[in-house]
């Protein structure tokens, strides 16, 4: 089920050449023009996409939120979600670590070309937003019978 | 979510399966006040009976597994999250009353509370005027 995104971890060789690139290019030593919209290294939330013939489904890992205030568009195929989440830190208390993520937050993500922004479902659930769309039919792959 | 308390190191068996070097680290928050610990922990896809909050001798174990729905068929197209298992230890110390822990678990945040005993919080010490 999740082994599709766990296999995308590739072998150790993938991941030392993604760590090199990341720091590439955060030095401003990565030769080719970075994607308008890719987020920064260590953006919150962390997205996974995974896609089947017949829909896209995204999912935000995006714990603690209040699912009735988050921003959720679609434009073409370009998915938007942005919103906060506001940690209150008290100043009555010592605070040791402060590793969760406060504040707004926006991602953007393209999809695939041939997905219907008419026919969008979304739902949180465990801290984890769930958008799923449909793709077009027409793009679906087909058999073709020989006559 | 089962909360443990367990005196024996040697009672709890690690499953060789499970290799530590996989899991995520989940972000946490700590902080303290007089009545004890609280830690909040960031562990979005994990559902109560997939949370698992330990304690061992002095060491306080959260782990948890993620689950989503994905149609078997379903292509990874970008994947920032590459674990389905969330793993974090801390070191408790003595004061606190490990027995009377309080978890619970709301929208993928664990909110872990640990009090102190009494006669360990903090007193304020009046200096007298000589």
């Amino acid at each position: 089920m999740f082994g599709t995104f766990t296999g995308l971890q590739g072998n150790v060789f993938d991941q030392l050449n993604r760590l090199q690139r990341e720091l590439d290019e955060s030095f401003g030593l990565w030769p080719q023009a970075a994607e308008l919209r890719a987020p920064g290294w260590g953006s919150w939330p962390p997205i996974n996409i995974g896609a089947t013939a017949e829909r896209v489904d995204v999912y935000l890992f995006a714990p603690g939120l209040d699912a009735a205030e988050l921003d959720i568009n679609i434009q073409r195929n370009l998915l938007t979600v942005a919103g906060q989440r506001r940690l209150e830190r008290g100043e009555k208390q010592r605070w040791y670590r402060t590793e969760r993520h406060s504040g707004e937050f926006r991602r953007a993500v393209t999809l695939p070309e041939d997905v219907d922004p008419e026919r969008v479902d979304a739902s949180y659930r465990d801290g984890v937003l769930h958008v799923s769309v449909q793709r077009r039919a027409s793009s679906q792959p087909r058999r073709i019978s020989i006559s | 979510m089962t909360t443990e308390t367990s005196r024996n190191a040697t009672e709890t068996a690690r499953s060789p399966a499970r290799r530590a070097d996989e899991a995520l680290r989940p972000p946490v928050d700590v902080f303290e006040d007089a009545e004890g610990i609280t830690i909040e922990a960031d562990m979005p896809g994990v559902s109560k009976d997939r949370l698992h909050v330990q304690v061992d001798a002095n060491t306080l174990r959260i782990e948890g597994e993620v689950q989503i729905e994905l149609p078997e068929a379903a292509e990874a197209l970008y994947a920032d999250v590459r674990s389905t298992r969330y793993s974090r230890s801390f070191t408790l110390s003595n004061e606190l009353m490990t027995d009377q822990i309080d978890a619970s678990l709301k929208d993928g945040v664990l909110r872990l509370h640990i009090p102190k005993h009494p006669e360990q919080r903090p007193r304020r010490i009046e200096v007298r005027a000589a």
